[in-house]
């Protein structure tokens, strides 16, 4: 049974249609690319698939379960979690706090509990901290965890995004364009961290990138996307010799 | 008194004194003040006498330098023989006698005091030294419970305006809820009053029944919210500044058209349940404590992605709209219970007194103490009230000084003297940490 599929997507804004007859399955494990030239609608998917956006029509199942039009905190509960294509931290607090709100769905008291500081929230308070540090120790940024975030380094915020997601203990992972202002050094940096992560939790990943060196270097299956359909899919050697795939990218020649 | 977190611009003379005081416990200036307020209630008033500065000045005498500047050499002598000896000469002692008998069996019987103990223990102190201070005029203990009222006030505003990052004006409409809810009630309940008819219940009961009145008029007042908050909470924006700026004029002239709550008359005869300093500081205690409980919990935190990020909270599993009703209805639950100790310590309400004015006030004391920080509010609040106090002399020019200082604040310190930042007490986080350590025993922090 595929982990995420979605079947007959289509979004209007207005008039504007962002995304026609899109369909996918990503099977358990997998590392899933999603493709296009800007403005092809890849956000729009990850924003239809997280519920920020109501689908204008379509279904979405996720792990069995039709999740088309809930909004973004139920499905975050259900295991999708997703990083943003320009960091959407929450600059004020620290990087711990960052990572210990994403636990959110999970904790075990009550309003009671927070006003009144009951002996049950400080237990779970505890447990909190411990767990978050713990995640940011295997991210390798625990050294950062009482600093406020707006102050650290692009490359530990990116990482401190990505505890926060981790934090909500997803199943699928969406990732959008995970390399955006890297160099090539740190990009290779990443597509191994995106494997480490991948391993250690156990994840099912789907990426939107730009960068093919990423793209092929990581799935084995990608989709292209262009003005809101899908214009090719396959390996990435299949894409990236798609004359379709070339002309949306590069454009057509003048004749 | 405490030592703040400021940075060491201050230049190296702060530097010098917070080293030097660095490791005196809370206790230490507590007996200090202690020491100050007892000697002011002993010499106080034959010391001014002789100073000439008449009767004993109610605010440290600081407000006679704007009646006749000639006294300030009587006012600082004066400061300094009733208030600054003493306090530190005790500060001293203490230390000296920690110094003395550190590792003695009492010493340490005192330092395994668990820490919720410990705060206790430090607020009942606060608690005996403001009553002593109060216990000379009545200006004062009116001005304290006024300060009470105030820091409930400012704090649970700051709940809306810092931590969640929208911005309310309608403190002053709450509280007019709550002050007219509760002082129904208790009038239907103790007064005989020609409105309301003959008291309900005995008078002697009063006491305990004002708490429950008090939780009644914030629970109404929280309802009466669930107005603004439903529509408003779609979207963000300017649209809660509109929306609570209307709520607060509709509430006005409600009460002013409400003909057995007396119009804009006002409504008198409420039964003197928090004439004593000790009612509203156990009010003030608990509003501050719950909360702080709830800002600094998990739950409460994530009232402040909310506002730094609200589509990333929600994905983050966070239910948003709900993380805003509950900030928003403590808001108005915590202003409502204010409103209701105000109309009974003053013992007069009118619409007047909740007006917009009001909640500039109050909107005052939360900017110059800073958002997000408990401590803020409160040290906003306490230098709020007693610069108001101190400048009282100098009549209308004081609404012309106090903006203007607000404004120097503002630019030297845009985020208010506390903003996003607590005052820290190293001695009482040594100590948590401590205790955190030993055992898992839950820590008040």
């Amino acid at each position: 049974m595929p982990l995420l599929e979605i079947k007959d997507l289509t979004h209007f804004f207005g008039g504007l249609r962002a995304v026609h007859k899109f369909h996918t399955r990503i099977e358990p494990g997998e590392i899933r690319g999603l493709i296009g030239p800007n403005g092809a609608g890849k956000t729009t998917v990850f924003n239809l698939t997280t519920g920020v956006y109501k689908p204008t029509q379509g279904q979405i199942l996720f792990d069995g379960q039709d999740i088309t039009g809930k909004p973004p905190h139920e499905i975050g509960r259900l295991g999708i979690s997703r990083t943003y294509q320009n960091l959407r931290l929450w600059g004020n607090l620290t990087a711990l706090d960052n990572v210990k709100i994403a636990f959110y769905g999970r904790i075990r008291y009550g309003l009671l509990g927070a006003f009144f500081g009951l002996r049950g929230r400080s237990e779970e308070e505890r447990r909190i901290d411990r767990e978050a540090r713990e995640l940011m120790a295997l991210l390798g940024i625990e050294q950062y965890a009482d600093m406020v975030v707006s102050g650290l380094p692009y490359g530990i915020q990116r990482k401190v995004e990505m505890a926060r997601a981790l934090a909500t203990r997803p199943k699928l992972l969406l990732l959008d364009e995970p390399t955006a202002g890297m160099t090539p050094a740190e990009m290779e940096e990443t597509m191994e961290f995106v494997l480490y992560i991948r391993k250690t939790f156990n994840l099912t990943i789907w990426l939107i990138e730009h960068k093919m060196r990423f793209v092929m270097g990581l799935c084995r299956w990608i989709q292209v996307l262009n003005f809101g359909e899908i214009i090719a899919e396959g390996t990435p050697e299949e894409v990236q010799n798609n004359p379709e795939v070339i002309r949306a990218y590069l454009g057509t020649a003048v004749t | 008194m405490q030592q703040t977190s400021t940075p060491s611009r201050f230049g190296s003379l702060y530097g010098r004194i917070r080293a030097r005081f660095q490791d005196v416990p809370i206790s230490a200036w507590l007996v200090g003040m202690l020491a100050a307020v007892l000697v002011e209630a002993l010499i106080g008033r034959d010391l001014a006498y002789m100073l000439g500065l008449g009767n004993l000045p109610s605010f440290f005498g600081l407000s006679l330098i704007f009646k006749k500047w000639t006294l300030i050499p009587s006012i600082v002598v004066f400061i300094v023989v009733v208030y600054v000896l003493p306090a530190l000469g005790a500060v001293y002692l203490v230390r000296w006698a920690m110094h003395r008998w550190r590792g003695a069996r009492s010493v340490a019987w005192v330092q395994r005091i668990p820490t919720r103990g410990y705060i206790i223990f430090n607020l009942a102190f606060v608690y005996v030294v403001l009553h002593f201070w109060a216990a000379s005029s009545d200006y004062r203990l009116l001005v304290l419970r006024l300060l009470g009222v105030n820091i409930i006030l400012t704090l649970s505003l700051n709940l809306v305006n810092g931590w969640m990052g929208e911005f309310s004006v309608s403190v002053a409409g709450f509280m007019a809820v709550g002050a007219y809810v509760s002082s129904v009630l208790m009038v239907w309940g103790f007064v005989n009053d020609d409105v309301f008819g003959p008291a309900v219940f005995p008078e002697a009961w009063a006491p305990y029944a004002f708490p429950l009145a008090l939780i009644v008029a914030g629970a109404v007042t929280a309802f009466t919210a669930l107005a603004v908050a439903i529509p408003s909470f779609r979207t963000r924006g300017d649209y809660l500044a509109i929306i609570t700026l209307a709520y607060l004029f509709i509430v006005k002239s409600s009460i002013e058209n409400i003909d057995f709550l007396g119009g804009a008359r006002g409504f008198m005869n409420q039964p003197k349940v928090a004439d004593s300093l000790l009612v509203v500081f156990l009010w003030t205690v608990l509003a501050v404590w719950v909360m702080h409980n709830y800002v600094t919990s998990t739950l409460g935190k994530a009232t402040s992605a909310v506002r730094d990020n609200e589509p990333a909270a929600e994905m983050m599993t966070v239910n948003t709209r709900k993380v805003k009703m509950v900030a928003f209805l403590t808001h108005a639950f915590w202003s409502g219970v204010a409103g209701g100790l105000y109309a009974h310590i003053v013992g007069y309400i009118n619409p007047g007194s909740f007006g917009l004015v009001k909640s500039a006030e109050i909107l005052g004391m939360l900017y110059l103490g800073g958002l997000n920080s408990v401590t803020g509010s409160v040290l906003g609040t306490v230098l709020f009230t007693l610069l108001s106090e101190i400048l009282r002399p100098l009549k209308l020019v004081k609404w012309m000084v106090i903006p203007v200082i607000l404004i120097v604040v503002m630019i030297k310190r845009p985020r208010g003297l506390l903003g996003f930042q607590e005052i820290r007490l190293p001695f009482l986080e040594r100590r948590a940490r401590a205790e955190e350590e030993v055992s898992h025993a839950p820590a008040g922090d």
